[in-house]
This record gives C-alpha cells, sequence and structure tokens, in this order.
C-alpha cells in the first residue's frame, strides 16, 4: 500500500498552526535550495535543465512539461519579464493551492524565486482566487515575512539577484484560471482569454515575455533543487515525475487532499480517503476537475494516477480533483449542474461557448425535469462537436467534454430519463 | 467619497504595479469601494476611474464582469453557498435548501429586515469542506450542517 508522501504539503498540520511562518519553513530546509543556488552561484541553463530532467508537468490542468515552459523565455530580452502564478483555484472538485498557500506559503515563494532566477526575472504576481480571503491576507503576510528577511527585494542574499513578488487578489470568476484571462485580469481589465500565438513567453503581461504556472508547479522546485531532478523523476513513473496532490470529494468518508506518488493506484487513493461513504458501490469518477471526462467505477478502480495512465483510461489528470460518485448519483442532475456552471462561467467572447453552453444546459434540464425529447441526446452530441476546438480558449473544451463522456458511459440512464421522465436511481 | 483609510488601502495596491499600471489596482479598489459602501454606485465606480485615470465605461466593465461585486445594495450579510456539483454531493443543496426555509427567501432574494441575502455560488475551491458558504466575500465558512447554519445565523443576527 502507498503511502501519503509530505514534500509540497510539508508541516501541513492542523495542530501547529503556526508551522507556516517562516521560521518553521526554516527548520523544514526551507530556502536551502535558494540558498544553495545563490552560494555556488549555478547557471540559469542548469536549473531549467534539472527541472526538465525531473518530469515536473504542468499541475494546474494542462500538464505541459515545466522545465520546457522555462527554456521559452526569451534569455537575452533587455525590458522587463515577468513571472506569475496561477493561484486561481476555481475549478470544481480542486483545493490543493489553497492548502499550499495556507499551510506552507514560504514554498511557493522560494519555488517562484528559483524560477525567477533561472529564467532572469525580477517581477512576479501570484494571482489569489477571489474566495478565499484569508488565504490572500496569509499569502500577504508570508511575503512580507520572507521580505523582511532578505529572500525577497534587491539583491537578494548578498547577490545581484533581484525579485519583487506581489499578491494580486481576483474576485470570482472562473475563467481567470485560464492563463492569458489572467493576465488580461492583472492588467485590470475584463478576464476575457486571448488569442495564442503570441503566447505569454513573447507578449504576456503587459505586453512583457512572461511565463506562468500553477501553485503546487512552482512549490515542487524546491524538492527538486535540493534534492535533484533525477531523484524526484523517481518518486513518480517515467515522464510523469513526482508526487501530486489529490483533492477527493464527493461520497467519501475522508474527503481532503492527500499527496502521493505519480503511479499511485486509484484503488489506493480511494481508501487513503477513507473509501466510500456508507460502504456503497463506485458508479462514477471524474479523475481530474469537473472539466475532464467522466469515468465509469469500474475503469477507475483498475486505473493509476498519472498523466498517462488516466490518458489511456480516456480522461485526463488535469488539476488532480477527484470527484467520487457513488450508485445514488443521478448522472443527468450531475451533469445539469457542471453544465449551468460552464454556462454561467462563459465569458462571451466566442459564440459557440456563449451560445453552445447555454443551449447544452437548457437541453440537460428539461431532460432532468422529465421533458426530453428522444432526439435530444444527438443533439447534445451534435452541440458539443460543436463547441469543441472552436472557441479562443479551452472553456468551450470543458463545457463539451463532460457531456460527450457522460453520454458515453451513462448514456442508458439519459434514455431512461427521457422515455420515463422519471430518474433510474 | 471614499474615507482615507480606503485609499490608503487602495494606495497600496497601487504600488504593487509598475508606475504606469495604475488600473491594474481596479480590482482591489473596487473591492475595498465595497468593503466601505456596502455596494457599488456609479459614482463610487466614477470616483475610482478618477483615481486610477482610467475610463469610467473600463470600470464599469471590470464590476460586471467578476461575480463578487455588489451591483445594487444588500443586506448587511451576503450569504453566497456552493452548490457546484462536488458540494453537491456532500450536502451542498441541503445547506441552501434549509437556508432558503430559515430566511423565508429563495436565491437573489434579500429578508424584510434587510439582515440578509441570499446568493447561489459558483466553486470556492473548497469542495473538501462541503458545505460551504461565504458571508460577505470574505469569511469562509466548512461543514455546514443545519446545526453549524442555525449557529451562524444567530451569531450574526446579533
Amino acid at each position: 500500500m502507498t503511502q501519503p508522501v509530505q514534500i509540497i504539503l510539508a508541516g501541513v498540520d492542523p495542530a501547529e498552526p503556526d508551522n507556516w511562518r517562516l521560521r518553521n519553513y526554516l527548520k523544514r530546509d526551507g530556502y536551502v535550495a535558494l540558498k544553495k543556488i545563490i552560494a555556488n552561484k549555478i547557471p540559469p541553463e542548469a536549473i531549467i535543465e534539472e527541472v526538465k530532467k525531473s518530469a515536473l508537468r504542468g499541475r494546474g490542468g494542462a500538464g505541459f512539461p515545466t522545465g520546457l515552459k522555462w527554456s521559452f523565455m526569451p534569455r537575452q530580452y533587455e525590458g522587463d519579464k515577468y513571472l506569475v502564478c496561477n493561484s486561481d483555484e476555481g475549478e470544481p472538485g480542486t483545493f490543493k493551492d489553497r492548502d499550499i498557500m495556507q499551510y506552507n506559503p514560504h514554498i511557493l515563494i522560494e519555488g517562484m524565486l528559483i524560477a525567477a532566477y533561472a529564467m532572469g526575472v525580477k517581477t512576479g504576481y501570484n494571482y489569489v482566487h477571489g474566495e478565499i480571503w484569508k488565504t490572500y491576507e496569509r499569502m500577504e503576510e508570508a511575503v512580507e515575512e520572507a521580505r523582511q528577511a532578505g529572500f525577497l527585494g534587491n539583491k537578494i542574499l548578498g547577490s545581484d539577484f533581484s525579485f519583487q513578488l506581489y499578491n494580486h487578489h481576483g474576485y470570482g470568476a472562473y475563467i481567470c484560471g485560464e492563463e492569458t484571462a489572467l493576465l488580461e485580469s492583472i492588467e485590470g481589465k475584463k478576464g476575457q482569454p486571448r488569442f495564442k500565438p503570441p503566447f505569454p513567453a513573447s507578449f504576456g503581461l503587459y505586453g512583457k515575455p512572461t511565463t506562468i504556472n500553477n501553485t503546487e508547479t512552482f512549490a515542487s522546485v524546491p524538492w527538486i533543487i535540493r534534492h535533484g531532478g533525477e531523484k524526484y523523476l523517481q518518486l513518480g513513473r517515467p515522464n510523469n515525475g513526482g508526487t501530486k496532490i489529490f483533492s477527493v470529494s464527493g461520497h467519501v468518508n475522508k474527503p481532503g487532499n492527500y499527496e502521493v506518488p505519480l503511479g499511485t493506484p486509484f484503488a489506493e487513493l480511494l481508501e487513503m480517503a477513507g473509501g466510500m461513504r456508507g460502504g456503497r458501490k463506485l458508479k462514477g469518477c471524474i479523475p481530474g476537475g469537473s472539466s475532464m471526462p467522466v469515468l465509469p467505477g469500474d475503469v477507475m478502480m483498475k486505473t493509476d494516477m498519472d498523466y498517462d495512465s488516466i490518458a489511456k483510461a480516456g480522461s485526463m489528470l488535469g488539476s488532480g480533483a477527484v470527484i467520487i460518485m457513488d450508485d445514488t448519483t443521478c448522472m443527468v442532475k450531475a451533469l445539469e449542474r457542471l453544465s449551468y456552471f460552464y454556462y454561467e462561467e462563459s465569458c462571451g467572447q466566442c459564440t459557440p461557448c456563449r451560445e453552445g453552453t447555454g443551449w447544452l444546459y437548457r437541453i440537460v434540464n428539461r431532460i432532468e425535469h422529465g421533458k426530453g425529447r428522444p432526439e435530444d441526446l444527438d443533439l447534445l452530441d451534435n452541440l458539443a462537436d460543436n463547441i469543441q476546438g472552436r472557441t479562443i480558449c479551452a472553456l468551450g473544451d470543458a463545457a463539451a467534454m463532460p457531456v460527450r463522456a457522460m453520454l458515453q458511459h451513462f448514456r442508458d440512464e439519459f434514455a431512461y430519463h427521457i422515455e420515463h421522465k422519471k430518474c433510474m436511481v | 467619497m471614499l474615507s482615507a483609510e480606503s485609499l490608503e488601502k487602495i494606495n497600496r495596491e497601487i504600488a504593487k504595479y509598475p508606475a504606469d499600471q495604475k488600473q491594474s489596482a481596479v480590482m482591489s479598489a473596487l473591492a475595498i469601494a465595497q468593503d466601505e459602501k456596502g455596494w457599488l454606485a456609479t459614482e463610487t465606480m466614477n470616483f475610482i476611474a478618477k483615481y486610477l485615470e482610467m475610463p469610467a465605461i473600463a470600470v464599469y466593465e471590470v464590476a460586471t464582469f467578476y461575480n463578487m461585486y455588489n451591483l445594487k445594495p444588500l443586506g448587511k450579510y451576503k450569504i453566497t453557498v456552493c452548490t457546484n456539483l462536488p458540494c453537491a454531493l456532500s450536502g451542498g443543496n441541503v445547506a441552501a435548501d434549509y437556508l432558503k426555509q430559515k430566511l423565508g427567501i429563495g436565491f437573489n432574494e434579500t429578508t424584510a429586515d434587510g439582515l440578509f441575502t441570499l446568493k447561489e455560488g459558483e466553486c470556492m475551491g473548497a469542495c473538501g469542506d462541503a458545505p460551504v458558504l461565504l458571508v460577505n466575500n470574505k469569511r469562509m465558512c466548512s461543514f455546514m450542517s443545519n446545526d453549524q447554519i442555525d449557529q451562524l445565523l444567530e451569531e450574526l443576527r446579533k
């Protein structure tokens, strides 16, 4: 049985409310990686190489290799460059970045410092999800602690390296988790995604080269520098290096965050989360946040929790939000709520998403309320086809994928609703 | 238009961004103004536009885009309940229905005494703590069983 590990969530202990403070972080080898880089004058390229070796992949949802992303930043660029942390955690099912910032904020600051050093960046912003005010205040306090101790600011630890970090507080818009919408939001505008290309590495915040990573991604970096990329890779599986925090929610006995090596069998993760509530049967699971395709329980029970295994099973690891549904769950009702969410959160920029998410919601809503028509299931498939891949950002895909997967795996249930005008569960 | 204390908070936010990018502070300026005034009247938004040297329409755009801004006067306490899927699987709707029943109002309505406004919220990033609700955007309450809701309402009524 795999045991949970504590790399990113080190120090998380509700009984020790001061564990987040700098003095306690220092006791957990905090800022050792940064000190090592500065004392040994490690070249920036060597840091990027180490991160590449670790096979660290973006923990926000897309799973893009972090070292490769860092290598896209123009090295010789003379003007300002920016580093941005995406802590706008709003993907239904995900609550890991909140705990990192609440209980171990300095690991994020140190990770950003190392990234800034590696890419020659002097200014960073951490965009914190609007609904978690207490966590935003915690980050403000942690940044101030780091500044006072000389870890942030000018000429850090007596070197030529300077880095300023600021927290930016969101105010309730799921779309700002999309990286270019987040940049627009920092610029003081509506959070509407930009066309790509140009990518943020060439045209980012205020039009300057910018790298954006997720909170958990940055938080993984100090360990990699302390122990080496190779060792981090070995914690997980080839191409799936390291540990991952899975936020387990829904019908389990102990919902919560579990940090485990990538490649841990789903069945073991489920056991860590206390197993199924009331000993019921697992009907379905969304393994990577609400935007990812649902998988039937029996498929999930045979799947391992890493990017490649979940992709092979037909879904995506996404943000690592594991939503557990037992056999009392009505899948039509579940999809109705998700479809409402995407309809509510569409930024309105692209027609297929703005109009299509409303259609999806209204059709699933009428099926749920016994007013479905026999042709509705094909219509839903058709609508999903006409949204997915036809919008500027991935919100359109995120609205379409749950619909397709629900119809693929639980079509009978939808058909039953339409025919009998009631639920089968 | 805004108190000296609010302006000082806004100035601290402006200082986070490059000197020629004052507009970046608009989100926090609106939030700070809302904390003071309870909601964002057009004149409040116009004041912020002037203060940050940006067009008023650009301020309205931001205020209407992000859903935690109050565009009209609400009850003294805005209670936002998350009913998204992960919360719904763990009692989010039970909490919402109980609040509706206790307060005698539906979503987007305010109690006659002007004390409470109820809102349906989207994911707050706290799905493991369901049922979850938010009081006036800042105070998150976790594991809100009916008993806990009773206690909260009693505390707020004092």
